[in-house]
């Protein structure tokens, strides 16, 4: 696109035959194909060269690395499950981020209750792996299996339940699979609707949603950790063993959950281009811009941030549900106030308003994470693991004043560089 | 005629008194104030704008021109009164529920989206595409295509086709901003200050195309260039500190001595 504008500011200078003539081809280009990736596709073409080649492929050879490459090498030994099981956990994260860039980077709307969100989402899916939990234990009035982490609020021994420790109604419905994930998916999405209809409807914007969404957060990890919650309290939720039936311990498992993250990671992202390339994602820029002007064209601004901020809310849930069967332990502290603002740190050090930065972003950043938070020695001092703070700070600090585009702007710049 | 005659020529049409008024007036205000933090910015005790008309508000600054526009528009609620649109009294609607009844606005400073290019923001002024699904799964059909292209031909925007709004010169903003309202295709245009900030050739080409909107729209001009109120020659409203001073033709109002005082001062 860039291209195409710079040639249109040299067309003007250029002699008037040319530039009529330069641009009646153009509009008929435009006449048959819009502006829509036909046309994107052919000016690939025809400006072509490898710079071109690199950038439309590098996604896909991302993808073959990921899918084929990176379980080949678990399997001939190269890297270890642990590796693969990171990676995998990264991706989850990676999920959250498309979808705070969905509501943040494209729609201007600054959440910070996508851990919440999260949070939600790994809650369910550890319910239900708490369900199916070792070691064997008590079995209550009503024939439940009480999991093994609600010994906390329950402290019985083995047999010696009394009649009204039963497990709470509410985990009841986290017994099987499919029903998990469909609440894994609507419970957070319906916190968002309720969060987003009553600040969208009463017109709270900018610092003022983040403010709220924080408070929320802060709200919903104080009820978590309260053991009569009968969520665990700040222990969370422990002692996985089997998902569907299968180990969670099993290599094979890890890595079938790391290829299923992975591709919800696609399927996510596809979703969200595929919104942010229609029509709809346009509106969504455009309430960015200037809402108010929206507002006098028609539109109803808010059910579109509705939108956008449920959408967002399901896809953190859907990132949590993916990431507690590989954490293999989920609590409280996956709700925590810093963990909302660190998913914003992946979307702007990646590139706010690009969904590939966000997940470049979550990769990247917790990728130094893991490489930062191992003590290191060195001839004259120690690494430790408390210094990563300040290579965190550093990074946001560095990324917003000499890269408001995020790293995904470097590399397009590159690119074009190159080019 | 003078204040009271044409206040009461008006009240014979008043929507709540009289059926015949839907049939005359687009647009009725009546007994409109706003009152700001206890200053009077708006009384109006009367006001109708016909179907099809090109009404001009001409008035010193302050006058409370742009605040008429926001009261009709939803932006900001009056104190009292009505405002009845098309039959229906819209007072107490929202911005966007105004707006979907057929009242299209063009800011003073023109309002455009600026991360879009200026197709794109033609695109979002589609009229019937405001709604959520259609928006997620619609596409542009290649007859709206066409009439966007028409729409930018004529105002010498195609150049600046997938040029991202922000890049475009105040000028040009301000013809992608008018634009945008034409193809809205609203009942009735409000249009605040379309010339300010363009050279007089610009100006000439706006006043030409609010012309040809003329026939088959109800457009509201509001102005103080003297010169673009002239080329339009049409129906003119006087506004001073709030309040209709008179109306009439050009050369009429031109004529009056207290236009006259108000415009020149003491």
């Amino acid at each position: 696109m860039r291209l195409k504008v710079g040639s249109v500011i040299f067309k003007k200078t250029a002699t008037a035959e040319s530039s009529n003539g330069g641009n009646a081809a153009r509009l008929q280009s435009f006449r048959t194909n819009g502006l829509g990736l036909k046309s994107q596709n052919a000016q690939v073409a025809a400006t072509g060269g490898w710079p071109i080649f690199v950038q439309r492929y590098v996604p896909w050879a991302l993808l073959f690395v990921g899918l084929v490459m990176i379980p080949l090498s678990y399997y001939t030994g190269l890297i270890a499950i642990g590796t693969v099981n990171m990676l995998g956990r990264y991706m989850a994260f990676a999920i959250v981020a498309v979808g705070l860039d969905l509501i943040w980077g494209y729609t201007g709307i600054l959440s910070l209750c996508q851990s919440f969100f999260f949070a939600l989402g790994g809650y369910a899916m550890g319910m239900y792996l708490a369900h199916h939990g070792g070691p064997e234990g008590i079995i209550d009035a009503n024939n439940w299996k009480i999991p093994a982490c609600l010994y906390v609020v329950y402290p019985y021994k083995v047999g010696e339940a009394p009649g009204d420790a039963l497990v709470p109604w509410f985990w009841k419905p986290f017994y099987t699979l499919p029903v998990t994930a469909l609440l894994g998916l609507l419970i957070p999405g319906l916190a968002a609707l309720v969060i987003g209809y009553v600040g969208f409807r009463s017109r709270v914007r900018g610092v003022y949603f983040a403010i709220l969404t924080q408070a929320i957060t802060v709200a919903g990890w104080l009820v978590f950790c309260m053991n009569n919650m009968k969520l665990c309290g700040t222990n969370g939720l422990t002692r996985f063993d089997r998902i569907a039936g299968f180990k969670l311990a099993n290599p094979s498992v890890k890595v079938s959950l790391y290829i299923l993250t992975l591709l919800s990671l696609v399927g996510v992202y596809a979703l969200c281009r595929y919104i942010v390339k229609s029509r709809l994602g346009r509106v969504l820029i455009a309430i960015r811009d200037d809402e108010t002007t929206l507002r006098f064209s028609g539109y109803k601004p808010y059910i579109y941030k509705l939108f956008a901020f449920v959408l967002a809310g399901m896809i953190a849930g859907l990132g949590g549900m993916l990431y507690a069967p590989q954490m293999g332990i989920f609590t409280p502290a996956n709700m925590e106030a810093s963990a909302s603002i660190l998913v914003v740190v992946w979307v702007a050090v990646g590139g706010r308003g690009a969904l590939s930065g966000a997940i470049l972003g979550a990769l990247a950043v917790n990728l130094l994470y893991n490489f930062f938070t191992s003590e290191k020695d060195f001839l004259l001092f120690v690494w430790k693991a408390e210094f990563w703070q300040f290579i965190l700070g550093g990074l946001f600090i560095g990324v917003v004043l000499l890269l408001p585009g995020g790293l995904i702007d470097l590399w397009r710049r590159l690119v074009r560089a190159a080019r | 005629m003078d204040q009271n005659q044409r206040i009461a020529a008006y009240k014979e049409y008043s929507p709540r008194a009289s059926r015949l008024s839907e049939e005359k007036f687009l647009l009725f205000l009546e007994d409109i104030t706003a009152v700001f933090d206890g200053f009077k910015a708006l009384d109006i005790q009367a006001l109708g704008i016909e179907h099809n008309e090109l009404r001009v508000i001409i008035g010193p600054n302050g006058a409370g021109k742009t605040t008429l526009c926001d009261v009709v528009s939803g932006k900001t609620r009056p104190t009292t009164g009505y405002v009845f649109f098309d039959g229906t009294d819209i007072t107490q609607q929202t911005e966007e529920e105004i707006a979907l009844r057929g009242i299209g606005r063009k800011f003073q400073t023109p309002t455009v989206f600026d991360s879009l290019t200026t197709y794109e923001n033609m695109e979002l002024a589609l009229p019937d595409h405001y709604h959520l699904w259609p928006n997620l799964f619609g596409h542009t059909t290649k007859a709206q295509r066409e009439h966007i292209l028409e729409i930018l031909e004529r105002v010498g925007l195609v150049d600046a086709l997938d040029l991202e709004a922000k890049y475009l010169s105040h000028g040009q903003r301000q013809w992608l901003a008018i634009s945008t309202l034409i193809l809205s295709n609203p009942k009735l245009l409000l249009v605040d200050e379309p010339a300010a900030g363009l050279t007089d050739a610009e100006t000439a080409l706006t006043a030409e195309l609010l012309l040809e909107l003329k026939g088959d729209h109800t457009l509201i001009v509001i102005e103080h260039d003297m010169d673009f109120v002239r080329q339009l020659n049409s129906f003119v409203t006087v506004l001073n500190e709030g309040v209709i001073m008179a109306e009439g033709s050009m050369q009429e109002v031109q004529q009056n001595e207290e236009v006259i005082e108000a415009y020149l001062g003491r």
